[in-house]
Formats: C-alpha cells, sequence, structure tokens
C-alpha cells in the first residue's frame, strides 16, 4: 500500500503545496488503490481516470495560483450530484446512461478549488436506504468487514475513505446519510445547517431535508472541505445568506473549555447495543476532562420524528422523482411506436425503480393524497415544528447536543433487507435533526467487537463551527490514544 | 326543438366563472434566466431548471412578483403578507418535472373586484365581478401531435415537444361565481375580459395577445331554472381566443346546457372546447372526478412576502384605471354615454384618443373610426386597431377635410385607399389625383346649370324654402362628380337665389 494513500487531505495538500508531491502522483496512487480493491468494496459507481488525471495535470499546471487549501487534493462524489459529461445515475436504473449537462454548485466549487474528483460512488437509490444495498448496481462492503454493510445511503462515500481510495469524499444527508456511513465506517462526516451548502445540481429525494456535506478521515480534513463546498448560491432558494462560519479555525482551536454539552435522553438507553453506549460514554468522559460540562437534556417530541420523518421524505420523494418518466433522459421502455406515452412513462418506471424507491413513491402518494393530507402530511408538519422547538428548547441550555450515531455497530449484508423498519431505525438518531435543519457531525468513538462506533455531536442553525470544537477536542484525545486516525486500524483489504 | 336564445334566457338563471391566464411579458421565465420570446425555434430558450433535469432547482423571478402584485391591485385585492408556491402533482409529457409549480391555498393576492359596463334595454348598467384570488404558477411546455386526423394526442402517429414555453410565468386571475347577469352573461363575460385586458395593458405587464395565447380565458357555464336559488352543474370552456369568442361560447353553452336540461338530461361536468370555425363546443376531460393533484408547499421556493412598504409604492404608482381613463375622456370630448359605450365597445377609445392627441378634432375622430373605418374593419372581420390605418393618418385626413382639401366622400376614399395599403393620405391623393373642386366660377357654372334645370325649385327656395335647396346641391355635386365642398355649393347657392 502507498504511503501517499495513508495520508490525511491536509497533509496531502501540503506536500503538494511544498512540491515535494505532484497532484498527478497523489491522484494516480488513489486511482491505483481503487482499481486494486473495488472489485471487493464495489465503492465506485463510475471512475473517471482520464478526468481525474486531467484535473490532477491542471492542478499541478496551476500550482502557484493555489486555488484553496486542498488544491489538487483527490475526493470522491456521491452519484446524486450532477457533473457535467459525466454518468449520474444516483444508483438507479432509471437513470441509467443520463451525462448530466451541467455541474452542480457543489461540483463548479470543488473545480474551482482545484480539488480533484475521481469518481461517482455508490448509493441506494435516490438515496433511500441505510445500507448501499438498494443500489440498482449492487451492494458496497465495509471495509471493516466486507460481509457488513458501509451504512446507507452515503456507503460508496464512505466506504472509499476507509478503503484507502480517497482522502476526501461528498455526501448527502436526508435523514442520516452522510453520518450513518461515517459511523459505521469509522470516519468522518458532517450534515451542514440546512441551507449551508447549495442543493442545486444534487438530484432531490426529499427538498427539505436533503443537505450535501464533507467527508474524510479526520476532523480538520472535514472542515477544509466544508469551507470549499459551503457559502449562499443564487440558484438555490433556500440558501442560506449569510457568511460561512470559520470551521476550519475551529477545528485547529478544538476547545471544549467552558462548553455546555447536552446528552439527549431520548437518545440514548434502551435499543443501543453495549459497545456503542461504552464507547459513547467514554466519549463524554474525555469531553468533560476537557473542560466541558455535560448536562442531560430532553427532548421528548424526538420520539415521533421517525413517524414525521417517513411521511415528509416519501411525500416530497413522490413529487421529485415523478419527472423520471423517460420523456428526456434516462432509461425508457416500451419505446416501439405501439404504445402510448403514458404506457412508456408507466412501464419505464416500473423497471427503472427498486422495490424500496417504489414503497416510498406509493406511501408519499397515499400521505398527499386529499382527504388523508391534513392526518399525514399535515401532522407531520406539525411534529416537525415541535421538534425544532425541543431542539430551541434544548440550545438555551447547552452549546452542543450529543447522542450516539447509531443504535448498532455495521450489520451483515442482507441482515435487514426484509424488514423495512428495523432499516429505518438505524437512522433514529439522526433524523430529528434533519427535520430541525440544524447542522451535525458523526465522528469515531472507537471500535466495538473491531467494529466502528459513531459519536454525533449536534449544533444549533449555522453554528456549524461548535462540531469542530467539540470533534476536533475528541478526535485529538482519542488519536493519541490509538496512535493515529481510528482508519489505521482498517484490516488489509484481502482481494480475491 | 332546440330552444331559442330568449327562451333559455327566460326559463334559466346563468351563473358564470372566469378563470383567465395571463402570460406576463417579463424578460425571462418564472424560475430560470431563459428567454421568453414568442415564436423562437422549439426548444431554444430551455435550460437544465425548466427542462426539469435532475438536480435543477428553481428561483424565483421578482419582476414577475412585482407584476402580480401590481395586477392584484390594479383588481382591488388584498396582497398576502405571506404566501406561497405549491405543487400540482400530475403527468403530462409537455410538463418537464411532472408537476406545476403554482399556488394553491396561500395565493399572493385574494378578495378584489372589477366593475365592468354593459348595455342593457335600460341603459349602460354595472356589473360588480368579484375577484376571489390572483396566482402565479409556471407555463407548460407544448406538445405537436403529428399524424391522426384530429391533431390530438389520441390517434397521432408521434408528438413533438416545444420546452420553450415551459417555465413561462403566468398569472391566473380566477372569479368569484358570477350571477345576477340574467340574459347579459354573455356581454358581461366578453366585458369583463376585456376590462381586465385593457387594464392588464394598461400596466405593461402582459402583451395580453389572445390570439398568440399570451391571455387565454376559461369560460364556467352553468344554469338553474329562473328563481330556484342554486347553482347547475357547470362546464368548462377552453380554447377561447377572442374576445368576440368569450360572449359566442358562453351563449353557446347557456343554449346548450338549456337543451339538455329541456330534455331532462343532465349536464356533464367537464371541459369543453371552443370551436372558432363553428362557435360550438366540444367535449374535453371529464371533471365529474375530481382529479387529486396532492398540492403541497414547494420545499424548494421560500414564502413570498413582500415588503408592506414596497406595496404601497406600487399602489401609488399604478397607471390611471381604464375605467376612470375613459370617465375623464368622456367629459373631455363631451360625449354621450351610448356613444362612449359603443367607442368602447369597438375597442376605438385609444385610437381617438391617440387621433384626437394628434391635433384632430375629438369629435370628427371619433365619427372616422366609429363610422367609416369600423364598417370597413367589420367587414374584413378584424380589430379596429389591425384595420391598417394609424391615428396618425386619420388625424391628416381630418385636418385636409378641415381645410377644405378633401371633401366627406374624398375622404372617405382616401380612407380605403389607406386601408388598401397604398400609402399615407397625401401620397394616395396626389397618386390618384384627388383634389376639391374649388374653382368658384366652374363651381359657379354647374349651380347656374342646376338651377336652370330646375327653375320651379330654384323658386321655392327663392321664397325662403331652404330645403329645397337640397335637390340644386345634389345636381352640383353629381355634376361635379363629388369632388365640389358640398357646404361651399349651398352658400353659392344660396348667395345667388337671395
Amino acid at each position: 500500500m502507498s504511503d501517499l494513500i495513508k495520508k490525511s487531505a491536509s497533509e496531502l495538500a501540503a506536500l503538494i503545496a511544498k512540491k515535494e508531491v505532484s497532484s498527478r502522483e497523489v491522484t494516480q496512487a488513489h486511482l491505483d488503490q481503487i482499481s486494486k480493491t473495488d472489485s471487493l468494496i464495489h465503492a465506485f459507481l463510475y471512475v473517471d481516470t482520464d478526468g481525474a488525471l486531467a484535473q490532477a495535470e491542471l492542478a499541478d499546471k496551476n500550482h502557484d495560483a493555489r486555488k484553496s487549501p486542498l488544491h489538487g487534493v483527490p475526493l470522491a462524489l456521491k452519484d446524486v450530484l450532477a457533473q457535467k459529461g459525466i454518468p449520474t445515475t444516483c444508483g438507479s436504473k432509471i437513470l441509467e446512461g443520463w451525462r448530466p449537462p451541467y455541474d452542480a454548485t457543489v461540483v463548479t466549487k470543488l473545480k474551482d478549488a482545484a480539488v480533484v474528483i475521481l469518481g461517482k460512488t455508490n448509493m441506494d437509490e435516490f438515496a433511500m436506504g441505510s445500507s448501499t444495498e438498494n443500489s440498482a448496481y449492487g451492494p458496497t462492503r465495509n471495509p471493516w468487514d466486507t460481509d457488513r454493510i458501509p451504512g446507507g445511503s452515503g456507503g460508496g462515500s464512505a466506504a472509499a475513505l476507509a478503503a484507502f481510495q480517497a482522502p476526501l469524499s461528498i455526501g448527502t444527508d436526508t435523514g442520516g446519510s452522510i453520518r450513518q456511513p461515517a459511523a459505521v465506517t469509522g470516519t468522518v462526516g458532517v450534515k451542514p445547517t440546512y441551507g449551508g451548502v447549495s442543493r442545486y445540481g444534487l438530484v432531490a429525494f426529499s427538498s427539505s431535508l436533503d443537505q450535501a456535506g464533507p467527508c474524510a478521515r479526520t476532523v480538520l480534513d472535514t472542515a477544509l472541505l466544508h469551507q470549499v463546498i459551503a457559502g449562499h448560491d443564487p440558484k438555490d432558494a433556500t440558501s442560506i445568506n449569510a457568511p460561512v462560519p470559520d470551521v476550519v479555525a475551529a477545528a485547529e482551536r478544538a476547545d471544549v473549555k467552558g462548553m455546555k454539552i447536552g446528552v439527549v435522553k431520548e437518545l440514548t438507553g434502551a435499543g443501543y447495543e453495549k459497545g456503542v453506549a461504552d464507547r459513547f460514554a467514554e466519549s463524554l468522559a474525555i469531553l468533560e476532562s476537557q473542560g466541558a460540562e455535560i448536562i442531560e437534556v430532553s427532548c421528548p417530541n424526538f420520539r415521533f420524528a421517525l413517524g414525521a420523518y417517513y411521511l415528509i421524505a416519501p411525500s416530497e420523494a413522490s413529487s421529485n422523482l415523478a419527472r423520471f418518466d423517460a420523456m428526456r433522459y434516462g432509461l425508457r421502455i416500451g419505446d416501439d411506436g405501439t404504445k402510448s406515452a403514458e404506457e412508456v412513462m408507466s412501464l419505464t418506471r416500473d423497471a427503472g425503480f427498486g422495490d424500496e424507491v417504489k414503497r416510498r413513491i406509493i406511501l408519499g402518494t397515499y400521505a398527499l393524497s386529499a382527504g388523508y393530507y391534513d392526518a399525514f402530511y399535515g401532522s407531520a408538519q406539525k411534529v416537525r415544528t415541535l421538534i425544532t422547538r425541543d431542539f430551541a428548547a434544548a440550545y438555551s441550555k447547552v452549546d452542543v447536543l450529543v447522542s450516539p450515531t447509531t443504535p448498532t455497530v455495521a450489520f451483515k449484508i442482507g441482515e435487514k433487507s426484509n424488514d423495512p423498519v428495523a432499516m429505518y431505525l438505524s437512522d433514529v438518531a439522526t433524523i430529528p435533526v434533519n427535520l430541525a435543519g440544524v447542522a451535525s457531525m458523526s465522528l469515531p468513538a472507537g471500535l466495538s467487537e473491531g467494529l466502528p462506533v459513531g459519536f454525533q455531536i449536534i449544533a444549533p442553525a449555522m453554528k456549524d463551527d461548535r462540531l469542530y470544537l467539540v470533534g476536533g477536542a475528541l478526535e485529538r484525545e482519542l488519536n493519541s490514544k490509538w496512535n493515529g486516525p481510528l482508519t489505521h486500524q482498517v484490516p488489509d483489504l484481502v482481494v480475491r | 326543438m332546440a330552444l331559442t336564445y330568449e327562451e333559455v334566457v327566460a326559463k334559466y338563471e346563468p351563473s358564470l366563472g372566469l378563470e383567465v391566464h395571463v402570460e406576463l411579458n417579463t424578460q425571462t421565465k418564472m424560475f430560470c434566466g431563459c428567454a421568453t420570446e414568442f415564436g423562437a425555434a422549439p426548444n431554444t430558450q430551455t435550460c437544465p431548471v425548466c427542462l426539469g433535469m435532475p438536480g435543477a432547482l428553481p428561483v424565483v423571478n421578482e419582476k414577475a412578483i412585482e407584476s402580480t402584485i401590481r395586477i392584484g391591485l390594479a383588481l382591488n385585492c388584498a396582497i398576502t403578507p405571506k404566501s406561497r408556491f405549491a405543487r400540482k402533482n400530475y403527468f403530462y409529457p409537455d410538463m418537464p418535472k411532472n408537476f406545476q409549480i403554482s399556488q394553491y391555498d396561500e395565493p399572493i393576492c385574494t378578495n378584489g373586484y372589477l366593475d365592468v359596463e354593459v348595455e342593457t334595454d335600460e341603459g349602460i348598467k354595472t356589473f360588480r365581478i368579484e375577484i376571489e384570488r390572483v396566482h402565479m404558477e409556471e407555463d407548460t411546455g407544448k406538445s405537436l401531435h403529428v399524424g391522426g386526423a384530429t391533431g390530438r394526442i389520441h390517434g397521432a402517429e408521434y408528438s413533438l415537444l416545444d420546452y420553450n414555453r415551459a417555465g413561462i410565468p403566468l398569472v391566473e386571475i380566477v372569479t368569484k361565481v358570477v350571477s345576477g347577469t340574467g340574459k347579459y352573461a354573455p356581454e358581461v363575460a366578453k366585458a369583463y375580459v376585456k376590462e381586465l385586458r385593457d387594464i392588464l395593458r394598461s400596466l405593461g405587464v402582459s402583451d395580453v395577445k389572445m390570439e398568440q395565447g399570451s391571455l387565454r380565458c376559461d369560460a364556467n357555464v352553468s344554469l338553474a331554472p329562473t328563481g330556484s336559488g342554486k347553482l347547475g352543474t357547470r362546464s368548462e370552456t377552453k380554447n377561447v381566443n377572442s374576445l368576440r369568442s368569450v360572449e359566442r361560447a358562453v351563449r353557446g353553452e347557456m343554449i346548450r346546457h338549456a337543451g339538455l336540461l329541456d330534455k331532462g338530461e343532465r349536464v356533464i361536468q367537464e371541459t369543453r372546447h371552443f370551436q372558432e370555425d363553428t362557435g360550438a363546443t366540444r367535449s374535453g376531460r371529464s371533471k365529474e372526478q375530481a382529479e387529486d393533484y396532492r398540492y403541497f408547499p414547494e420545499p424548494d421556493l421560500t414564502p413570498v412576502a413582500p415588503d408592506a412598504e414596497w406595496i404601497e409604492r406600487l399602489r401609488s404608482d399604478l397607471p390611471e384605471k381604464p375605467s376612470v381613463r375613459r370617465a375623464r375622456l368622456q367629459d373631455q370630448w363631451q360625449v354621450p354615454d351610448k356613444e362612449m359605450a359603443a367607442m368602447v365597445n369597438a375597442g376605438a377609445v385609444d385610437l381617438v384618443e391617440e387621433t384626437v392627441a394628434l391635433g384632430a378634432d375629438p369629435t370628427k375622430a371619433r365619427g372616422w373610426w366609429l363610422g367609416e373605418i369600423s364598417r370597413l374593419a367589420n367587414e374584413a372581420e378584424i380589430e379596429l386597431n389591425a384595420v391598417g390605418i394609424s391615428p396618425k393618418q386619420v388625424a391628416r385626413i381630418v385636418e385636409l377635410i378641415s381645410v377644405g382639401e378633401l371633401t366627406d366622400k374624398l375622404a372617405r376614399q382616401v380612407v380605403a385607399s389607406v386601408i388598401a395599403g397604398e400609402g399615407d393620405p397625401d401620397s394616395v391623393i396626389a397618386t390618384k389625383g384627388i383634389k376639391v373642386v374649388s374653382d368658384e366660377s366652374s363651381l359657379i357654372a354647374a349651380i347656374e346649370k342646376a338651377i336652370a334645370a330646375q327653375p320651379d325649385i330654384a323658386e321655392k327656395v327663392r321664397s325662403g324654402h331652404l330645403p329645397a335647396a337640397g335637390a340644386l346641391i345634389g345636381a352640383v355635386m353629381k355634376e361635379t362628380k363629388g369632388q365640389a365642398d358640398a357646404a361651399r355649393v349651398r352658400e353659392l347657392l344660396l348667395g345667388l337665389l337671395s
């Protein structure tokens, strides 16, 4: 294994800046690791070898311009973001063959920052899932144990980091799709404040919940990527027009002295595995030893979050996914001249969508129907308001909230495939964050029986910097205990 | 046997509901930066947003909001402090996202009214049309169904889609139920659309061209037995592309409904398509089962919360209302009510105003536009403003008459030639050698000849019976082939016979 791929993004950026290594060499090293390991991991749906090398050469050519603190560093992009000319499938057959004619704003910002995009990562179809098993192109495997899931929906973006295929990746988080994969792969993932990162070019699952965010193996790398992709975008009406909190400075300061940290009562206790609860308690002790005050807070309405989420997200999805109708792009079935447009739409949607996507479209269509709207969508919106109030009440007492990211460590592939509700419960601790639009991070808290456990930090809207203060402080202590990032303990991959 | 219209309105009381869609004339579309020019090559004014590409997002066009608020203010509406966009979900190939961004329970303007005047048996009467709501939405693309007999999707060999229109800002103006119009329902409907069109034009927010579809009217019509106080089942007639068609469509539907009701059949709740050629409507989509559009708030857009100060600024900057303007002009020009109504009906107010502004006498200007020019426009079945003569040309003709260079009769020839595209009045006169006979010696000779030919009539005039002079003047005019100025002939004749 090349030394380069074990390095963090900030280390690589420094080496490139000092011309000790070129972006091309760094990029090639990661492409080599992808070709060596991805037949096993399947983190990527598309590897843009030529494009990535061309971008790397351009970064080398513009070396002195140093477009960003991540100049020349490679990255893996979740396949739910549009990249001009590059196949973008969202893990679905229905978009097979579609090459977007435009770049998502996040992609534009990455290109402007001279970040090299290696390719597109695997995901649950249209980001619906918690295991990446719902990808139409086959599951991604967890580098810690390849019989296990890497989380979802952004399993590809998380596994690519843990498999050293990329030092940085972009995920999207609608109910936990950045944080839950980060937790089960021992990596760091941040769901920024809703509106903090542009959604333009992010293929919508649930517009009012979706948020793209940075993923990496260290808190500082995550902050550096966060800084690159965040900021107001006039192309996204829900984008916040305010300065981005200084997340990099916060990650560097990594100080919790005097901070009040709230433990959410409803997100601990029953339902959380012992190993998960133990690592969480140890992390709290570390933060306390660093000068933080730990306070238990209650958010009583969180118990309604999962139910509300599974009404709001499918409702919006049923409308967002209506555009996949074979008329303008993607898959088209039955276009033999004997069928009507309506029949072609129907056949295409039947063949192009997987079961979980269909389940949610049907659920959402039902929830929005006349006569059911108030009982379902309407009530869910009320719950959302209550949850937002719970957060507001909690933040009047504490600076951040914390919880385990997931109730369990990574489960086995196939273990929950036939039990959607058990699968949905993987996101019980992450979903309230999306409903309220606040910011959240998952970072490694250690291992339970050899598998990573995630620690979740939740900050008020537009206070994303607090995630990095707390995350940085915890990471410093843990990394010194582990002698480096937790991912350095990923077993060597045995490619059969 | 079909009922006559008089029988229909004796037995039944009509109720109307009018939905007018207006395409705003913003430079760019409702939610993206694409151009909105009419008639561009198919699919050349599109982008990822208006094509509904995965990941693309809408951003509201501020100008469209401003226009909509101005429309609401001009229609005496309340402006909603915080209104929202909503998604209307249904599948159709010309709708890129398979939902339309529209407004549902929180429209931007509500509860207004518009007063319209209609000529009735008892004189001019004002009808107040109450406006329920004014809301914003995006237009869909256009389908062109190729092959098949009807040009409709059923039976077509294939269909072509043009998304240039997709995302053009539309404003929908919906009335409350309009009742109490009785037999004047068709005229009220037409007067409403016309008044609305005039207001929109004065605001400068739309091209309001019904024939190009920038103003479209759906007319809901229902009948109930007179005195029943009930509302009947309605039909919704679409595709009504001119003011005249609005009137015809309403009248036609009233007669059709009455025919059904009289036979004891029921009116089906459905959309109907107006046929310009026959004036009839044909059955469209059934609305017996309310379609479920699964409206919900558009999560990609934030609420529209116009600043109160801005609204007041827009209100104070509104142009003079067409009705106020008409009252002012009527007063300035000293026109009787009936004449003013005729001018409004003929769409002549603007034309007369412009002609007067160019120096013509108001009465003369009105006389030309409502008389000869209207006659020619009717003959050609075109609108007065499209007939092919400009206010400037009419003003010049009026001027030539007043200085005696044209007679009324000659002027009519000039008008016809201008309309026929033969050039400006002066060049028509020059080319055709049209001139008033003003050589008084030849005129006097002609008058003397007439007197000599009819001595008994001349005697009557001489003895004070002035109306008899007409016969002599007529003879002179005939002799001079109409080129003489009749007034001058009269003067000279009376002088000779005094």
